[in-house]
C-alpha cells in the first residue's frame, strides 16, 4: 500500500517550519534593536519620554566634539588589538606545549579551557580581587619574588588600569585562540615538518619560518573571532573599572550603556553604540570570508 | 678578492666534501611501540657511496628503520653508526649529515622554488653568495632553473620531485634517505624520475638509502636490496643475486612478477617436506631442452592462457607435487608461446640450474 507523503517527506516544507523558531529569535532579539538603535541614534529620545524627534546627525556630531567619547574610542582600539596581541602569543606557546604528548594532557587541555568557558562577569569578578588595592594578590606574589618594591594600584591608575583590562581580555580570550591554533597544527603535514627538522631548522626556524606562515589563515580567523569579542564586549571594563577612573579607561559598549541607559540619554548611547558599527561590518565580513576561503598551509 | 679567495677555499672544501661519504652501520636495531615490533632487530651494513634499497610490503618496518636512521623516530635499543660515529637519540636528524626525500616531497607550498631549495643552507647560516650560488647549481642540475620563482603548486609532480632532490643536494649530505619518493607519480612519469634518481646517484656518489615497496624500482636502482619483513631483513644482496638464489620462499615469491612457483614435492628422491621452487620463465615445453640436458619434468596441465601481448602466461597444476602458492604458471615468451594451447598433461620441464630447493617447514632454502 502506497502510504501518502507527510509534511516530514517535503523538504521545502518541513525545513521552513524547523528553521522558523530560530529566526524568529533572530529576527525579534537581534533585528528589531539593531533597526531600533540605528533609527534612535538619529534621534534625541531619553528614556523617560516615548517621543521620537529626527535631529539628523547632531548626535553624532556631539560624541565626535566629545573628550571623553574620543577616549573611549582609542582605549576601544587600545584595548581589542592589544588583548589579540597578547592572546595570539599566548595560544601559540600554549599550542606549543599542549600538542606534545604527555601525562595529564587531557586534563590540561580542559583547564585551559576554563578561562573561556567561565561567564564573563565570574571572571572578572575573580580578576577585582587580584588587583585589588589592598589585598592584590599580583602586588603580594611580585614583591614575595622580590620584583617589586612600591605598590601597585591597578586599577586606581589609568595606564595600571588599561593594562589590567587588557590583561583580562587576553586571559579571556586565548584559550580559544589556543584550540583553533591547536586544530591548525594538527592539520598542518606531518612530513613537512619533519622536513624542516631534517633540513636543520631549530624551533625558531621551524615555528616562524614553516608553521606560522601555514597556520596564518587560521590565525587570521582566531583574531578576527577576538576582535569581534572584546570589542563589543561590557563587562570587564563595567565590573573592573565601571569605566573609571574619572572616565579614563570608558570603552564604547560602557561608554554607550552609562549614556543610554544609566544616563537614560538614548539618542546619544544609541549612536555610541553605532558608532562601532561599520569597523565590526568589515570584520565580520572578512571573518566569514575566511571561514570559507581559508585552508591551512594555502596561499 | 678576500671574498674571492673564501669563495675558492669554500668551494675546494665544498668538492672534498662531496667526495666525502659516509657509511652506515646498523647494529641489532629494534623499535617497539606497545607490544608491537615495528622494527625486530636489523643489522645492516651500507658502505661508502653505496645504493642500498630497502624493500618491503607496507608494514614491514622500512619506512621506521629509515626514520631511525634519519633521527626522527627514536631507537628501543640496537644501534646506528654514521661514518663510525654513534648516532643515538642525542644527535638530532639535522647533526646526522643526511639529507631526507619524502614521499609528498614535503615542499614549503608559502615558498618559492629557490626558497625551498635555499633552506637547508639558511638553516646553516651558509653565507648569501654560497647560498646563491649552490642553488644555481642544483637548479642546473636537474632543470628546473626556469621554475625558481614558481611556487610548489605551480609545479608538474616531475618537477616537485626535482627541487625535493635539490634541497636534500645543496648541503651535500652524508647520506640520502629516499622514503617511496616516486610513489606518488603516475606510472609514465614514474620511468623518468627513476632514471633520473639513478643518474643523480651516479653524479654524486653519496651514500643512499632508498625505501620502496615497488620491486621494480628496487631492481632497478639498487646496488643491493635488502628484503624487509615483519620488521626483519630477510635477505641483503645484489637484485641478481636475490633474484637468482633467493634465501626462503619469502624473497622468492616477494620478487617477480608472476612469482615463483612453489610446489610441496611428491618425488620419493627427494626428503619429506621439500618445497620446490622455480621462476615461472624457467618453465618451458621439454622439447624447448636438449634430450642430454638436466631437467625436471613435470606434466603440466594447462588450465588457462593469457595472452599478453609479448608473453603467454599459462596457468594450471602440475602432477608432481600439490601447489603451494596459487596456481602453477608458465611464462613463455613470444615464438615459444605461439604452440601453447589448453589441456590435460603436456609436458613441460626446469632446468636443474634453474630449480630452488626450500623447507617446507621453516621456508629456508636448503643446500643442495
Amino acid at each position: 500500500m502506497m502510504r501518502r507523503a507527510t509534511l516530514a517527506d517535503r523538504p521545502g516544507g518541513l525545513g521552513a517550519l524547523l528553521l522558523a523558531p530560530a529566526l524568529l529569535y533572530v529576527f525579534l532579539l537581534v533585528g528589531v534593536p539593531f533597526v531600533l538603535v540605528i533609527l534612535l541614534s538619529f534621534s534625541d529620545s531619553t528614556a523617560g519620554s516615548l517621543t521620537f524627534h529626527w535631529v539628523g546627525f547632531e548626535q553624532y556630531a556631539r560624541i565626535l566634539a566629545d573628550p571623553v567619547f574620543r577616549r573611549a574610542a582609542w582605549n576601544t582600539v587600545l584595548v581589542t588589538l592589544g588583548s589579540q596581541a597578547l592572546a595570539i602569543v599566548l595560544a601559540t606557546a600554549a599550542a606549543q606545549v599542549l600538542r606534545s604528548a604527555f601525562r595529564g594532557r587531557r586534563l590540561a587541555r580542559f583547564v585551559l579551557l576554563l578561562p573561556w568557558a567561565v561567564p564573563v562577569s565570574l571572571g572578572a569578578i575573580a580578576w577585582t580581587w587580584l588587583f585589588d588595592s589592598t589585598f592584590s594578590v599580583i602586588n603580594w606574589t611580585l614583591r614575595a619574588v622580590g620584583l617589586l618594591h612600591g605598590w601597585l594600584y591597578w586599577l586606581g591608575d589609568p595606564t595600571l588600569a588599561l593594562v589590567a583590562i587588557v590583561l583580562v581580555q587576553a586571559w579571556r580570550m586565548f584559550p580559544f585562540a589556543t584550540l583553533i591554533v591547536l586544530a591548525g597544527m594538527t592539520t598542518l603535514p606531518q612530513e613537512m615538518l619533519e622536513a624542516s627538522v631534517v633540513d636543520g631548522a631549530g624551533f625558531w626556524r621551524r615555528l616562524l619560518e614553516v608553521e606560522l606562515p601555514l597556520l596564518s589563515p587560521v590565525l587570521v580567523v582566531a583574531v578576527l573571532f577576538g576582535i569581534a569579542n572584546v570589542a563589543t564586549d561590557l563587562g570587564v571594563v563595567y565590573l573592573l573599572t565601571g569605566g573609571g577612573p574619572a572616565n579614563t579607561t570608558q570603552v564604547l559598549p560602557t561608554l554607550a550603556f552609562q549614556r543610554g541607559i544609566l544616563g537614560a540619554d538614548l539618542g546619544q548611547g544609541a549612536a555610541v553604540a553605532v558608532f562601532m558599527l561599520p569597523f565590526l561590518i568589515v570584520v565580520a565580513v572578512a571573518m566569514l570570508w575566511l571561514a570559507r576561503h581559508a585552508e591551512v598551509g594555502r596561499r | 678578492m678576500v671574498r674571492f679567495v673564501s669563495a675558492v677555499i669554500e668551494e675546494h672544501e665544498g668538492r672534498k666534501r662531496s667526495r666525502f661519504v659516509a657509511s652506515v652501520e646498523i647494529r641489532g636495531l629494534q623499535k617497539h611501540y606497545g607490544d608491537v615490533h615495528a622494527v625486530g632487530g636489523v643489522d645492516l651494513s651500507i658502505a661508502d657511496g653505496e645504493f642500498l634499497v630497502l624493500l618491503g610490503a607496507s608494514g614491514s618496518g622500512k619506512t621506521t628503520l629509515l626514520r631511525m636512521i634519519a633521527g626522527l623516530e627514536h631507537p628501543s635499543s640496537g644501534e646506528i653508526l654514521i661514518d663510525g660515529q654513534r648516532a643515538g637519540p642525542d644527535v638530532p636528524p639535522r647533526s646526522r649529515g643526511v639529507a631526507m626525500v619524502f614521499q609528498s616531497y614535503a615542499l614549503y607550498p608559502h615558498r618559492t622554488v629557490r626558497e625551498n631549495i635555499a633552506f637547508p643552507l639558511r638553516a646553516q647560516h651558509a653565507p648569501r653568495w654560497r647560498i646563491e650560488q649552490r642553488v644555481t647549481w642544483a637548479a642546473e642540475l636537474f632543470h628546473i632553473t626556469s621554475h625558481l620563482d614558481r611556487y610548489p603548486r605551480q609545479l608538474s609532480g616531475g618537477e616537485r620531485q626535482r627541487v625535493a632532490l635539490c634541497r636534500a643536494l645543496v648541503r651535500e649530505p652524508r647520506v640520502f634517505l629516499f622514503d617511496e619518493p616516486l610513489a606518488n607519480l603516475d606510472a609514465k612519469l614514474r620511468n623518468n624520475a627513476r632514471d633520473e634518481i639513478k643518474r643523480f646517484h651516479r653524479q654524486v656518489r653519496t651514500t643512499t638509502i632508498y625505501v620502496t615497496h615497488d620491486q621494480v624500482e628496487a631492481m632497478g636502482l639498487g646496488d643491493r636490496i635488502a628484503v624487509m619483513e615483519h620488521g626483519r631483513v630477510r635477505q641483503v644482496g645484489t637484485p641478481q643475486a636475490i633474484y637468482d638464489r633467493p634465501d626462503d620462499t619469502f624473497v622468492a615469491t616477494f620478487l617477480g612478477q608472476p612469482p615463483m612457483n612453489l610446489i610441496l614435492s611428491r618425488s620419493p628422491a627427494l626428503a619429506g617436506g621439500t618445497v620446490l621452487g622455480f621462476r615461472p620463465e624457467d618453465l618451458l615445453p621439454r622439447q624447448a631442452f636438449d634430450a642430454g640436458e638436466g631437467v625436471c619434468e613435470f606434466s603440466f596441465s594447462v588450465s588457462r592462457l593469457e595472452y599478453l601481448g609479448s608473453e603467454r602466461h599459462l596457468y594450471g597444476t602440475v602432477a608432481e607435487g600439490d601447489t603451494v602458492n596459487g596456481p602453477v604458471v608458465a611464462k613463455l615468451s613470444g615464438r615459444m608461446g605461439a604452440c601453447a594451447r589448453e589441456g590435460e598433461g603436456q609436458p613441460f620441464a626446469v632446468a636443474r640450474s634453474a630449480m630452488h630447493l626450500f623447507d617446507a617447514a621453516t621456508g629456508a632454502r636448503r643446500s643442495e
